[in-house]
Formats: C-alpha cells, structure tokens, sequence
C-alpha cells in the first residue's frame, strides 16, 4: 500500500508517469470514466479548501467513484475529542482511499502510521502539498513541453507558502538548476530549505526584491499571495504588496512563451487584466489538477492503467 | 585547592563545560540514593574550567543525553579503585522522545499518538535536529 504524504514519497519516474497519465486522461477522459466504479474516496478537510477538495470530489466522480467525508472539523467526531488515529482506522472501514487537509504539520503522516488504506495529502499546515505539486507540473509539462531545464522565478511569500516549498523541492529534485527567488524581506525562503537545495541538489537560488529586475530571463513566472496577518505592521504589508503584483506593464519585456503560475487563490498579487495575456495559465493550471489527481487515485487504487496483472 | 578523594566503584563524569554540571546533575541524579559529588569550576588545561560529578556504585548512563549536553564530555568507569574503561559522550544521530519539536504548528503537540523522531542534521555550534512529523529544525537546549 503506497500513500502520498510528501512528493519525496514517489520516484521522479513515478511522478513524471503520474504527470503523463495525467495529461493522457485530460486528452481521452471518457476512456477511465468507469474505472473507480463501486470505490469510495473520503474526502477528509480538517480546515476549509475550495480547489483541493472539489477537484479531489470531481476526480473521484469522473472516474464512476463516489465521495463522502466533510469539510469542516466541527462536523465530525475530532469536535468531540476524538483522536485523529482513530478516526482514520475507523474510516478505513468505510472509504478505499482518503484524500486529508489539516492545519496541524504533519498530521497526514501520522494518519498514514493508523491507516488501512492509502492516505493523501491535501496540505498540512505551511508543511506539504505535494498533490498542488503535481498539478504545478503537469501544467508545466503541458505548456512547455517538459518538467525541467527551465528558468523558474518564484514570487511573493516565500516563507510561509507550502506550495512554494513541495515545488521547488521536486523541480530540485528534477534537475531544474536555476530559480529567482522574489520576495520581501520578511517572506524570504526559509534558510534550511535554501540549504538542502544548494547542497543536495546544487542548485542556484538569486534573490532579488524586485521582479522587473528578472523577468527578460524567466521561463516560467510562479505567483503566491502575500498575506496581510503575515507582516508585523499594516504599513509595511501597503507599503510591499503592490511591489510584488504582476501586471500587464511589467510583463511587456518577457518572453513570448513564459507562462505565469498561480496556486490559486488570488487576491491582488495578478492584476485582473493578465487573465487575458496569453501567458497566463493560472485557470487551466486548475484544471489540470483534475487530470493528475485522477491519475493519483487511480495509481494508489491500482485501477485503470494501474491495474496489476 | 579543593581536594576530593577517588571513587572506588562507579562512574567519573569528567570535562563537563563549567556551568553544565549542576543542570546534568538535576536532570540523572537527582533522585539518587548512591553517595555523588558535583565538583565545580575545577581548572583544566583542555577546556579552561570544567566541573565534574563522581557517582558511587552506578555503571550505567546515558551517553547520548550526555552528548547532547556537551559532546566533549569524557566518562571514566572505576571499579576496584581502578580505571577499566572510558568512554566518549555522543551526539545521537536520532532522538525518539524527551525532545519537543520546536514548531508550534506540529502534530506532536497536539496529538498523543505522534511521538516525534528527530534526525541529527548539523552538530557542530548547536545541534539541529529535524522532525520526522513536520520537517521543521528544533535546536537541542538542555
């Protein structure tokens, strides 16, 4: 039994597979319109998503499976004290796979520890969200043609954003040598995570405070929201925010083919008239988290091109 | 100068940075029923000054808590007034237990199934530690 609680816990050649079977449902989905027919994913969201759990549902339900689970804590048992191992053993009774959001870091992996079925991930705290990760890449894999050799830049908060981390890690991990770092000062990529990608996988971080210094030379432009409760102060958080907004004036000098990323949701950071820039993938990106998640079930329920013997 | 005579059956605890003595003295043998002395400030060419602790009629410590008190400790066995054997404080390599993840965020303070492991990802200046829940860094503090 396989889970995925962090995107280390599959092979770069598992991932890329995830990755193309992903993009070969996309083209042909009603060939695995049937193949979770009679499965049960619980859907399990200690805290609120919108993207993650309905993407996750619709997944499931593409594929001819059926969802239950809850998206609040306090509509089930954990309101009442229960333990999250228990809750887990329990489910394993009722559901086929779990797909879990939960705000304490770690949480997934310690359900994994008490669980008779694979386990998801669908975001820990500021921890993982290695599922954002394989939407990240099968959106790169479908614009540019391949997950790595690009010039990647990340923008906005970079300290707190678990989606930076998981992916930036994994294109680390991909051979991918080159990242912008654009932040404030304040939301600077933690330094253990700068660490291990300069000694494990040498690569080259350049940080800069702002993004008209390198947007010429990137390939891909990845945006995360600053958070107004992340600044000390609310002057500094007006002061910054509009420094790190992407605009259609100081995209004029990019390349023709980089595309801009988003996790997803947006609040200022894009301004609303690069949806319109052919660049600006954000929307599909969220689309393809669909594909790959149906990809994901369908590999940790060894069903359709999973299927064994 | 101070003078304390030798043991004859236990254990020296010997180059214990001055200052570190009494919190290791606190923290294994507090409770003890065996005669125990805490020497410190007592001068030493290696390390400037040092303190010591002598224990009676105890062979057994733990050397891992020692290294992760102060790696430079040295342990001496004595028995029959004799030196048998000295061994090294070591900084452990992993930690289950009797460390909290420094992350407030982190499962382990919440949940009593989630008993944190730490691996030893840098050792020298402070020893950092990371946990095998959240990933995060908890730098070891006695």
């Amino acid at each position: 039994m396989r889970h995925l609680i962090e995107p280390e816990d599959f092979t770069l050649e598992e991932i890329e597979e995830l990755v193309d079977t992903g993009l070969k449902i996309y083209e042909n989905p009603r060939d695995y319109q049937k193949i979770c027919d009679g499965k049960i994913l619980a859907s399990l969201f200690f805290e609120p998503s919108t993207r993650t759990k309905f993407s996750f549902d619709s997944a499931m339900m593409r594929m001819g499976g059926n969802v239950i689970g809850f998206a609040d804590a306090d509509t089930s048992s954990t309101k009442k004290g229960e333990s999250l191992a228990d809750t887990i053993r329990v489910m394993g009774y009722y559901a086929d796979v779990i797909v879990m959001r939960h705000p304490k870091e770690g949480a997934p992996k310690l359900a994994s520890q008490y669980s008779s079925i694979p386990i998801i991930n669908g975001g820990d705290g500021g921890h993982q969200h290695p599922t954002q990760t394989l939407t990240d890449l099968i959106t790169i894999k479908r614009f540019k043609g391949t997950i790595s050799g690009h010039t990647v830049a990340f923008c906005g908060d970079l300290k707190y954003g678990r989606t930076v981390h998981s992916l930036i890690r994994t294109m680390a991990r991909f051979g991918t040598k080159h990242f912008y770092l654009v932040s404030p000062e304040e939301l600077r990529l933690p330094d253990a995570l700068k660490r291990q990608l300069v000694d494990k996988y040498g690569v080259e971080l350049k940080e800069v405070v702002y993004l008209e210094e390198v947007i010429e030379n990137i390939d891909i432009l990845y945006m995360t929201r600053i958070q107004k409760e992340r600044f000390f102060n609310e002057a500094d958080y007006l002061k910054l925010k509009n420094s790190f907004k992407v605009t259609r004036e100081k995209i004029k000098t990019a390349k023709p083919d980089m595309i801009i990323m988003h996790p997803l949701p947006r609040v200022n950071e894009i301004a609303y008239d690069v949806d319109d820039d052919q660049r600006a993938v954000y929307f599909e990106q969220s689309e393809m988290g669909v594909y790959v998640r149906m990809a994901l079930i369908a590999k940790l329920l060894e069903v359709g091109p999973y299927a064994r013997g | 100068m101070l003078e304390v005579k030798g043991i004859e059956n236990g254990l020296v605890i010997d180059h214990i940075s001055a200052g570190n003595g009494l919190k290791i003295f606190n923290r294994l043998f507090a409770d003890t029923e065996y005669p125990v002395v805490l020497l410190m400030n007592v001068s030493s060419q290696i390390i400037g000054k040092k303190d010591i602790i002598k224990i009676e009629n105890v062979f057994d410590v733990d050397l891992d808590l020692l290294g992760l008190i102060d790696p430079r400790i040295t342990v001496n066995v004595i028995k029959n007034g004799a030196l048998v054997d000295k061994v090294k404080a070591r900084i452990p390599k992993t930690i289950k237990g009797g460390l909290q993840c420094q992350n407030p965020r982190c499962i382990t303070h919440t949940d009593d199934y989630a008993i944190p492991e730490f691996k030893l990802l840098k050792a020298n200046g402070k020893m950092e530690y990371e946990c095998s829940y959240c990933e995060e860094i908890t730098v070891y503090k006695l």
